[in-house]
């Protein structure tokens, strides 16, 4: 489990105490902390080392924001840092005047460019466009027959022939031509960095088609030699820009920013799944944070939308708002949250969570525990658990292999959550049906006393500044204490979750 | 049961609150979505809606596109008809003819050396170096970094390096060097690197690994490496997932002389697997070399369904002597990940390392198995046959820094 530098940095700057200014030792102790944190995302050591100068000059000296402790306004720097690096200048796919628009595919073993050149089809498909694709990796047994199979599956035709990947990819672009194919993308062999006959090859294949676009396709788990990699294919074939696949796993895909630093291009795809549909244009912002190892709300999000139903979800959130929630709800929820993976990796992804509840080691047959008592409720007791008593809990207890007082735990913290949802429910749709969407968001921060709710309010409302007025305050400060907490969510603004909900849809 | 209760609550409470308000949101955006396309050229206006000012997120703005405004372009009608399916290729043509090339073990040097000139000035000056000042050994520590060793392993060993060398007074270079590499191969030795193969058993190998690491390709010389040695592997193609994967294997089933047995593309991969430990065993091959579908090791269902036919190889007459993790030398600290969610499955019996002839050393392996203690039993250090060869600590820590 990731060490979230977000706690290392509190520890650090806890002890600043109140002073004004960052100060460089200040600074350099932080930039410690970061420099481990890329590197263990395979940020390439010397990238980091660039990184780390930049981001120095801008901390050192920076006023202290009032709102903003210390770590939150490294973190910002450091994060807007590496979103500068990794957007910058995005891609701009423009058309040739004379069809056919050529995409060359270039890449290591394995990275994925067979099914990336599917992909990138059926996205340009998506575009009104009618592309045809070009098995020239004549080296892999069987790579032609996947990417027909996949050609088939995208409705795509597939253009190869038993010669040689020069005359392929230039006899693809004559048959392109002659049946009105207007995008060409053309699968090339896997093939080292360092072998120079193969990369002599590509580069004559590159020579003979002109491609309008060369892709490098980077695998998001590469380590520091990504940058190696990179160099090399960018000096024979000029890159336009880069597809970054597999970032539907775990890896934090430092690759992505080294390759991006060395290249000077655009990560231009990437793709997020095994499905054909799941690749889109590249999103920068989401994958600092995630470079950072903080809590990555959208993928989380993406994992519970695999997993759930769109009208349950709704309906579940819904009947939580108005307080309608039971046991037999929870059970529900907990049967999805189950499926959606082990419990430890969905916690690490809550953003917000503390450290102390992070840290717990959570073994996840320990839910069956909580499964068996709400099982040995009746119907009449999952919906109301008021009705309870000492009878029945020590029922309950013993058909659960439990004992009445984790019974009586259970009940009353989902009473806690009861009562809390109700009133941010009651909260959320009073202000929704008054303005909007936009005053939602003040329905949370309840239980929380500190004042990192207010300063991430104002954080964002310092990037966006059109949207701060007036939403600077958090509403909750004044309710009553509730002795339950939802941390997850007293970071995460509903202003968030539209922001996540845009950034999803400009992706589907 | 307190933390994990409040733990579960939390988790159920957020995902219901942050996916019914996403679902809901979503809604809207889509219109956004959908405004956005019609209207290319006003990308950049955010629409009002209801009072509310929605943000275009930038990457978009961007990127979609206008439609070619170049006139004299004319779009030729969708041909779909006249599809330009090339004629079935008979790839068999187009590989290399299977030659039988007697199997010479490459050694690390002459495989690596090509890709290592760049780094042979990195470390070489350190050795000839009288006395090691702090910020050579930040050096030696980056050269591991730089190695995909990873920064806490890396820190750890320079640091008992450093312990080692001042109580032993050694100060050189060379001394240095000498004593950080003695302390790798330490942490290396005392493994058991051999395959298992039990006699009078129907052996199962089964390959496991992320997607792309070259699962496919190592069956396909391991089976002609145990066929050259006189054992009658089958192989299993139990990669149902992967377009033509099993076209794949079959070709090197059929360059490697041995019997394959596969299913339908989409199919349960533990039946395909069954099938082939039955067809062993009816036919008397002493080994099955069971692929798998790569998936990456987050997904839990696709775990589930690997731990199944971990599960079912192990059926009757089928016997499960090796587990092989099949690991991508250019992987980085996501290889560690790998290895513990793998092992977790479908207890990992070793690894084998690919691709370790690019200019990646593949040093995640050694984090792994100093702390997991999952031996490298296998390294591919070409695209022959012959270049998937035993692991030797040696070699490995050698070309660590060369």
């Amino acid at each position: 489990m990731f060490e979230s530098l977000t706690d290392k940095f509190e520890g650090i700057f806890s002890r600043l105490g109140k002073k004004g200014r960052l100060t460089e030792a200040d600074v350099d102790e932080a930039l410690r902390e970061i420099r481990v944190a890329l590197l263990e995302a395979d940020v390439n050591l010397t990238v980091v080392k660039g990184l780390r100068s930049r981001i120095k000059e801008r901390a050192v000296g920076e006023g202290i924001h009032k709102a903003l402790n210390p770590a939150q306004q490294v973190i910002k720097i450091v994060n807007e840092e590496l979103t500068n690096s990794l957007g910058g200048e995005t891609i701009k796919i423009t058309y040739a005047s004379r069809p056919p628009t050529v995409v060359l595919m270039a890449g290591l073993q394995g990275s994925g460019k067979t099914t990336s050149s599917a992909k990138l089809a059926r996205w340009f498909k998506s575009q009104g466009r009618n592309p045809l694709m070009v098995g020239a990796d004549l080296q892999r047994p069987a790579a032609v027959e996947q990417l027909q199979t996949l050609g088939r599956s995208i409705d795509v035709p597939v253009y190869s022939e038993p010669t040689n990947p020069v005359d392929v990819a230039r006899h693809a672009v004559e048959e392109a031509r002659s049946s009105g194919r207007d995008i060409v993308i053309v699968d090339t062999a896997g093939r080292l960095a360092i072998d120079e006959a193969l990369m002599e090859e590509v580069r004559h294949i590159s020579e003979a088609v002109e491609p309008d676009y060369t892709f490098l396709v980077v695998d998001a788990m590469t380590g520091q030699d990504a940058v190696n990699v990179a160099e090399a294919f960018d000096q024979k074939l000029a890159l336009d820009g880069v597809i970054l696949t597999k970032l539907d796993g775990d890896a934090r895909g430092g690759a992505a920013l080294s390759v991006k630093e060395v290249v000077g291009r655009p990560i231009a795809f990437a793709a997020t799944g095994e499905k054909l549909e799941d690749f889109d244009l590249f999103h920068p912002e989401r994958m600092a944070s995630r470079i950072l190892g903080m809590g990555d709300m959208l993928t989380l999000i993406e994992k519970a939308e695999q997993t759930y139903e769109q009208e349950e979800a709704e309906e579940a959130a819904a009947r939580m708002l108005e307080g309608q929630f039971t046991l037999e709800d929870f059970l529900d929820q907990m049967q999805q949250l189950k499926k959606m993976g082990p419990l430890q990796n969905l916690v690490g992804m809550l953003p917000g969570l503390p450290k102390e509840m992070r840290d717990v080691d959570i073994d996840d047959r320990e839910l069956g525990r909580i499964e068996a008592i709400i099982r040995s409720m009746t119907m009449a007791e999952r919906t109301d658990p008021r009705i309870i008593d000492a009878s029945r809990r020590t029922r309950i207890a013993r058909g659960s292999g439990t004992n009445p007082t984790q019974v009586s735990g259970l009940i009353s913290q989902f009473a806690e959550m009861q009562k809390m949802m109700k009133r941010l429910g009651g909260l959320g749709t009073k202000k929704a049906k008054g303005g909007g969407r936009k005053n939602k968001k003040r329905g949370k921060g309840g239980g929380r006393t500190t004042a990192k709710g207010g300063g991430r309010v104002t954080q964002k409302g310092g990037k966006r500044p059109q949207k701060s007025n007036g939403r600077v305050t958090p509403k909750g400060t004044k309710s009553n204490k509730a002795p339950l907490m939802l941390p997850g969510l007293d970071r995460l603004e509903i202003d968030d979750l539209e922001r996540l909900a845009d950034d999803f849809d400009a992706r589907s | 049961m307190e933390p994990i209760l409040l733990i579960v609550i939390i988790a159920v409470a957020v995902l219901v609150i942050g996916g019914g308000a996403f679902v809901a949101l979503r809604g809207r955006g889509r219109d956004l979505e959908l405004e956005r396309r019609d209207g290319d050229v006003a990308l950049d206006t955010r629409p009002e809606a209801g009072g509310t000012v929605l943000e275009a997120p930038p990457i978009d703005t961007a990127v979609v596109e206008a439609p070619p405004i170049d006139t004299a372009v004319v779009e030729a009608p969708p041909i779909d008809t006249a599809v330009v399916e090339a004629p079935p290729i008979d790839t068999a043509v187009v590989e290399a003819p299977p030659v039988e090339e007697p199997i010479v073990r490459p050694s690390f040097f002459e495989r690596l050396g090509k890709a290592r000139s760049a780094f042979t000035g990195y470390l070489g000056g350190l050795v000839g170096l009288s006395k090691i000042s702090e910020d050579d050994w930040e050096e030696l520590e980056e050269a591991l970094i730089q190695a995909d060793v990873g920064v806490a392993t890396s820190m750890s060993l320079i640091e008992d390096v450093r312990a080692e060398a001042s109580e032993a007074g050694a100060e050189d270079g060379a001394a240095i060097m000498g004593l950080l590499k003695a302390k790798m191969h330490q942490e290396l030795e005392g493994k058991d690197r051999s395959l298992t193969l039990d006699d009078g058993e129907t052996n199962v190998w089964l390959f496991v690994g992320v997607n792309g690491v070259g699962k496919t390709t190592t069956i396909g010389k391991v089976g002609k490496r145990l066929a050259m040695e006189g054992h009658q592997p089958l192989m299993a193609a139990g990669d149902t997932f992967r377009a033509a994967a099993a076209e794949q294997l079959t070709m090197w089933a059929e360059r490697a002389g041995v019997e394959i047995v596969r299913g339908s593309e989409g199919g349960d991969p533990s039946a395909v697997i069954f099938d082939g430990v039955a067809a062993a065993a009816a036919r008397g091959c002493d080994v099955v070399l069971a692929d798998t579908a790569g998936r990456l090791h987050n997904k839990a269902n696709l775990m589930e369904e690997l731990a199944k036919v971990r599960r079912v190889a192990a059926k009757e007459p089928g016997h499960v002597s090796e587990v092989l993790l099949v690991l991508d030398a250019t992987t980085g600290q996501n290889g560690m990940s790998q290895a513990k969610v793998f092992t977790e499955a479908v207890d990992v019996t070793g690894v084998v390392l690919t691709k370790l002839d690019g200019s990646a050393k593949g040093g995640i392996v050694f984090a792994i198995e100093s702390e997991l203690g999952l031996p490298v039993k296998l390294v591919g250090l070409g695209e022959k046959v012959g270049d998937l060869v035993d692991f030797e600590p040696t070699e490995f820590v050698d070309a660590l820094f060369e």
